[in-house]
């Protein structure tokens, strides 16, 4: 029963990784970005609730009503600006800018908040789970990620697949130069698919904050394990990304079963393995309906 | 020629070091196939990029007498000048009636809509779901077609339709072409299959490396004189 608890609980923990490497996955995706502050806007958002909450003790979904709408606007307003013109310099300026932006944000958090830990509560819900079975625990915090991380994901899809905005991401995915001369307005899409994963980013960290502690230097490693899930599922590919997330959050439960210090190891050597065996991940694809 | 429909004047554009167009000038009459012919390497479809929007040039480009140049490759679709792009280039993820369905975007209102391009290419009628990589190279082209109808062009910029296809094939899209003319639409298209081109336009204009090297009517000149034009040398072969 303890190893079936570890495959649980590597599939709940999968369900955060997928939070996190959507947004990941959309901007690559869509428009080639590999975003080296991802992490950081993350752990970013988790702050804008701390500053903007009442109080500690405010239930963190109030934050929901908030902080995903302020990083969908952040994201577009920054796509349609330092993003959008880092792009037209080429992909190496794309990836200073974003290891820039990376920077500033740890910077302005450790000056803002200080280098303290901070967490979010969610009430009972924080510590109440399931235990169907001797040895085996499910937590409603983790189902609920879980929960959120299927349902981001489906709703991404069906805005990409069924509503004209989600066409012409798809279309600009494919060849930006042939949407552009088709009339797809390149500039005003690309700005609305960084909003979507600037949106889905905010609420990753939101998650990880009612999961963990956090602090201003968190988002390096929120990043590690972000792209792991993004390439271990296949770059541009948004199941994949919860593959991807699955298959690392269950390496890193089973390595911890084996040994409690192996388990984030176990992660990367599987997403190297990953790498050396199926370069292109388990289910690579663009984004697509 | 009365106020021409497009009109470029001087067209010049660089990359880099590289001249790709000496200060061409293009005049386009209403309901008019106007046809762009050159070797490989002419600047022909740089030209049709340039028109469409895609490289800034020196020199200025006018769409019923409004000056363009500056309008980026989606307003100067909303304005009704439309490219239907070298190799196709659809969208790989998209059915075919997504494909089509995006040339509305941000298309103008008229004749032209998903039905009535149904109605041109009866296949697609059933494999309207199908993506677009299972399709052969002539449907593809006429799914590009298609996509650039549904937005209603005043000017349909066509460039290298023949490229890649069996001569059967092209006929076959050669043929619709008075069907695309409906409505007043002109048509510049770029070919390097000289004969095909000189048989569907009123009147032609050849490159070479970036210049004008002959215009006019294509009965008004020799198959000699095109040939002469079109390689640069007085040749004897026909073109």
């Amino acid at each position: 029963m303890i190893w079936v608890n570890a495959v649980i609980q590597g599939l709940l923990l999968g369900g955060l990784f997928a939070l996190f490497a959507c947004g990941l996955s959309l901007l690559f995706g869509v428009l080639g970005i590999i975003n080296l502050a991802h992490g950081d806007l993350a752990v970013l958002g988790a702050y804008v609730a701390v500053a903007l909450l009442p109080s500690v003790h405010t239930n963190v979904l109030w934050a929901l009503l908030f902080v995903p709408p302020l990083f969908a606007v952040f994201g577009y307003v920054s796509q349609r600006t330092v993003m959008g013109r880092s792009m037209r310099s080429g992909p190496l300026t794309t990836l200073l800018v974003t290891f820039g932006l990376s920077v500033v944000i740890q910077n302005a958090l450790l000056e803002g908040f200080s280098a303290d830990s901070h967490s979010f509560t969610l009430g009972a819900l924080t510590t109440r789970s399931l235990h169907p079975a001797s040895d085996i625990s499910l937590s409603w915090l983790r189902m609920g990620i879980l929960v959120v991380a299927v349902l981001v994901l489906v709703v991404v899809q069906l805005f990409l697949s069924r509503t004209g905005i989600g066409r012409q991401i798809r279309a600009l995915a494919d060849d930006d130069e042939a949407a552009a001369i088709t009339g797809v307005n390149t500039r005003h899409v690309a700005a609305i698919a960084a909003a979507v994963a600037f949106a889905t980013v905010a609420l990753a960290g939101l998650a990880f904050g009612t999961y963990a502690q956090f602090s201003p230097t968190s988002g390096s490693n929120l990043l590690i394990f972000a792209f792991e899930a993004v390439i271990i599922g296949g770059l541009g590919s948004l199941w994949g990304t919860l593959a991807g997330g699955c298959v690392l959050g269950l390496a890193q439960t089973i390595g911890a079963q084996i040994d409690p210090t192996f388990g984030v190891l176990a992660g990367h050597l599987v997403f190297l393995a990953v790498l050396a065996v199926r370069p292109n991940g388990l289910m690579p694809a663009t984004v697509e309906a | 020629m009365s106020v021409p429909l497009l009109s470029a004047k001087g067209l010049t554009v660089r990359h880099g070091q590289l001249t790709a167009l000496h200060g061409i000038d293009l005049d386009l009459a209403p309901g008019e196939v106007f046809a762009v012919v050159g070797a490989n390497g002419a600047g022909k479809s740089t030209l049709l990029r340039t028109l469409a929007g895609l490289h800034p040039p020196g020199g200025r480009i006018r769409l019923e007498d409004v000056d363009i140049t500056g309008l980026s490759p989606h307003e100067r679709v909303r304005r009704g000048l439309v490219m239907v792009p070298e190799g196709r280039r659809l969208f790989r993820s998209l059915s075919v009636a997504e494909n089509i369905l995006l040339g509305t975007v941000c298309g103008r209102r008229g004749g032209w809509d998903l039905d009535r391009v149904l109605e041109l290419f009866p296949w697609m009628r059933d494999r309207r779901r199908e993506r677009v990589d299972h399709l052969s190279g002539g449907e593809q082209q006429q799914v590009a077609i298609g996509r650039a109808l549904v937005a209603n062009p005043r000017v349909l910029l066509l460039d290298e339709i023949s490229l890649g296809l069996a001569p059967v094939v092209v006929r076959q899209i050669y043929r619709t072409l008075p069907t695309l003319l409906e409505g007043d639409t002109s048509i510049l298209l770029v070919e390097q299959d000289v004969r095909q081109a000189l048989r569907a336009a009123s009147r032609f204009q050849c490159l070479l490396e970036g210049r004008t090297t002959l215009a006019g009517r294509p009965g008004d000149h020799t198959a000699e004189e095109v040939e002469a034009a079109y390689f640069g040398f007085a040749g004897t072969a026909t073109a």
